[in-house]
């Protein structure tokens, strides 16, 4: 027998959903839906999505190269100050992105702690592609990395035992029995990544710069536009963002993340 | 009613927000201390227009160029606006300028890395000017959103060069040098300045618009390198 649910908590709640709808329903009634395809069609439209679409990806790749050996480590590996270095992986979801990008700059700008050297080897980071990928990775990494790790702790041991008792080595165990059961959670968590990276602001214009073809995002081009020749495209492109992080939340929902 | 008229000077004290451009960040911040207490909000001109149209309560606006004011007279959201100051444009260079830059034409040297403003900003918008006067084509690596983070990328030494306004250049003190740039090719900005409509303290709006235009507001400006608004 269900109990009715006490009024003031789902009028709360209502007004909780209201927090995060409202501002989507002023973005749906401020499109310009009759120029909506010539916005989203102009070169400039063009060009910072494409350039998104490639750093995103770009980012992602590097979130799952580096991010799976880490989230291995975290969860299988004890040793002393794990929990410092999983507070450090950590740290990109909580701290302001304009935050990550200066720390990103004076570690990797020209003058900073490591790219004095990488400068004088002739590799530069900010105003390059690259530096909106690091910039990227750097905010959207942990995202990968604890769904992975969450993932890789609920796999039972038993059956990476079992497969090394009948002679796997370390790395067919690892991707003949625990890749393949952790599967799911990789793609989540690379998912998750990916809609972070491409939902990227602070850190990429602080870090990276903005030019359009080169550094200049989708959201860096929004911004630039709400404030400059045609708040219209802005509006249109927020949209586009807005379409494709709900697809990508909604998507997970259905198929992964049931458990989240 | 005498009463009133005479409460019309306490009537200009007390809060006032005001919405100026980011070449005016450190002369604003040291203005002569007054009855009125501003609130300072800086960013690139054409942010700030954005924002009072979509109504942020600003009661001053004051804006590095008259196209942006403008705007803002167009759609009836400010009063009669007054230019109350002038800015020549500079090249900021690392301290001691290292790359010889000797003028616009050496920005399109390809060994040195420029920044410039977004050309929606006014910084940007005169440096492009300026550039197409002198016939120099630049590759930018980065257009910024406002004048103070076009100069930071010099500062911090992520590039060589960047046009800003000569104040910007004396305001960075020992962090950057400047190159000046010939009158024949300089571009002028005229800083115009206006109370908001929408103000709910227009007294004190008015009396800060004032004391930006009074002689010691001018002598303020002027000693941070400022032209005189005429």
């Amino acid at each position: 027998m269900s109990r009715r649910p006490p009024g003031p908590v789902v009028a709360v709640a209502v007004l909780a959903v209201a927090l995060f709808a409202l501002p989507l329903a002023g973005l749906l009634w401020r499109a310009p839906w009759r120029s909506a395809w010539r916005e989203l069609s102009s070169h400039d439209a063009l060009t910072a999505l494409r350039l998104s679409l490639q750093t995103s990806v770009l980012a992602t790749a590097v979130a799952v190269l580096l991010g799976t050996p880490l989230a291995w480590v975290q969860a299988r590996v004890a040793y002393p100050g794990r929990s410092v270095v999983r507070a450090v992986t950590m740290l990109p979801m909580v701290l302001p992105p304009v935050v990550g990008g200066v720390a990103l700059l004076l570690a990797l700008g020209r003058r900073g702690l490591v790219g004095r050297y990488l400068d004088g080897a002739g590799v530069h980071l900010p105003f390059h592609l690259s530096g909106a990928v690091a910039a990227e990775a750097f905010v959207a990494m942990p995202f990968f990395v604890l769904t992975l790790e969450a993932a890789l702790r609920s796999v039972d041991p038993r059956l990476e035992e079992a497969a090394r008792t009948l002679g796997a080595g370390p790395w067919a165990v690892f991707t003949r029995v625990t890749l393949p059961l952790v599967r799911p959670s990789l793609v989540a968590g690379a998912l998750l990544c990916w809609a972070r990276a491409l939902g990227e602001f602070g850190a990429t214009i602080t870090f990276a710069g903005n030019l359009p073809g080169h550094t200049q995002t989708l959201p860096l081009f929004v911004y630039v536009k709400l404030e400059g020749s045609s708040p219209d495209a802005a509006v249109i492109l927020s949209l586009v963002l807005l379409a494709v992080s709900l697809v990508v939340l909604v998507g997970l929902r259905e198929r992964w993340l049931r458990a989240l | 009613m005498t009463a009133a008229c005479g409460s019309a000077a306490s009537g200009a004290s007390g809060p006032v927000t005001v919405f100026a451009a980011a070449s005016l960040t450190d002369v604003f911040g040291a203005l002569p201390k007054s009855d009125v207490r501003p609130t300072f909000d800086f960013a690139g001109s054409q942010a700030l227009v954005t924002q009072i149209q979509q109504g942020a309560p600003a009661d001053v606006f004051a804006s590095a160029d008259q196209k942006s004011m403008q705007k803002l007279v167009d759609a009836g959201l400010v009063e009669a606006p007054k230019v109350f100051a002038r800015n020549a444009l500079e090249i900021a260079v690392a301290p001691g300028n290292p790359k010889h830059v000797s003028g616009l034409a050496d920005l399109a040297r390809r060994d040195i890395v420029v920044v410039l403003a977004d050309s929606s900003v006014p910084a940007g918008n005169y440096a492009h000017q300026a550039l197409a006067t002198a016939g120099v084509t630049v590759h930018p690596k980065s257009l910024e959103l406002d004048v103070k983070s076009t100069l930071a990328k010099v500062t911090s030494g992520e590039a060589d060069a960047a046009i800003v306004y000569a104040t910007d250049v004396k305001a960075a003190g020992a962090k950057a040098s400047g190159v000046e740039i010939p009158t024949a090719q300089n571009v002028i900005a005229t800083y115009p300045i206006a109370v908001v409509k929408a103000t709910r303290h227009h007294a004190a709006a008015q009396a800060f618009v004032d004391a930006v235009r009074s002689s010691s507001g001018q002598r303020a400006l002027a000693d941070r390198g400022f032209l005189s608004a005429a």
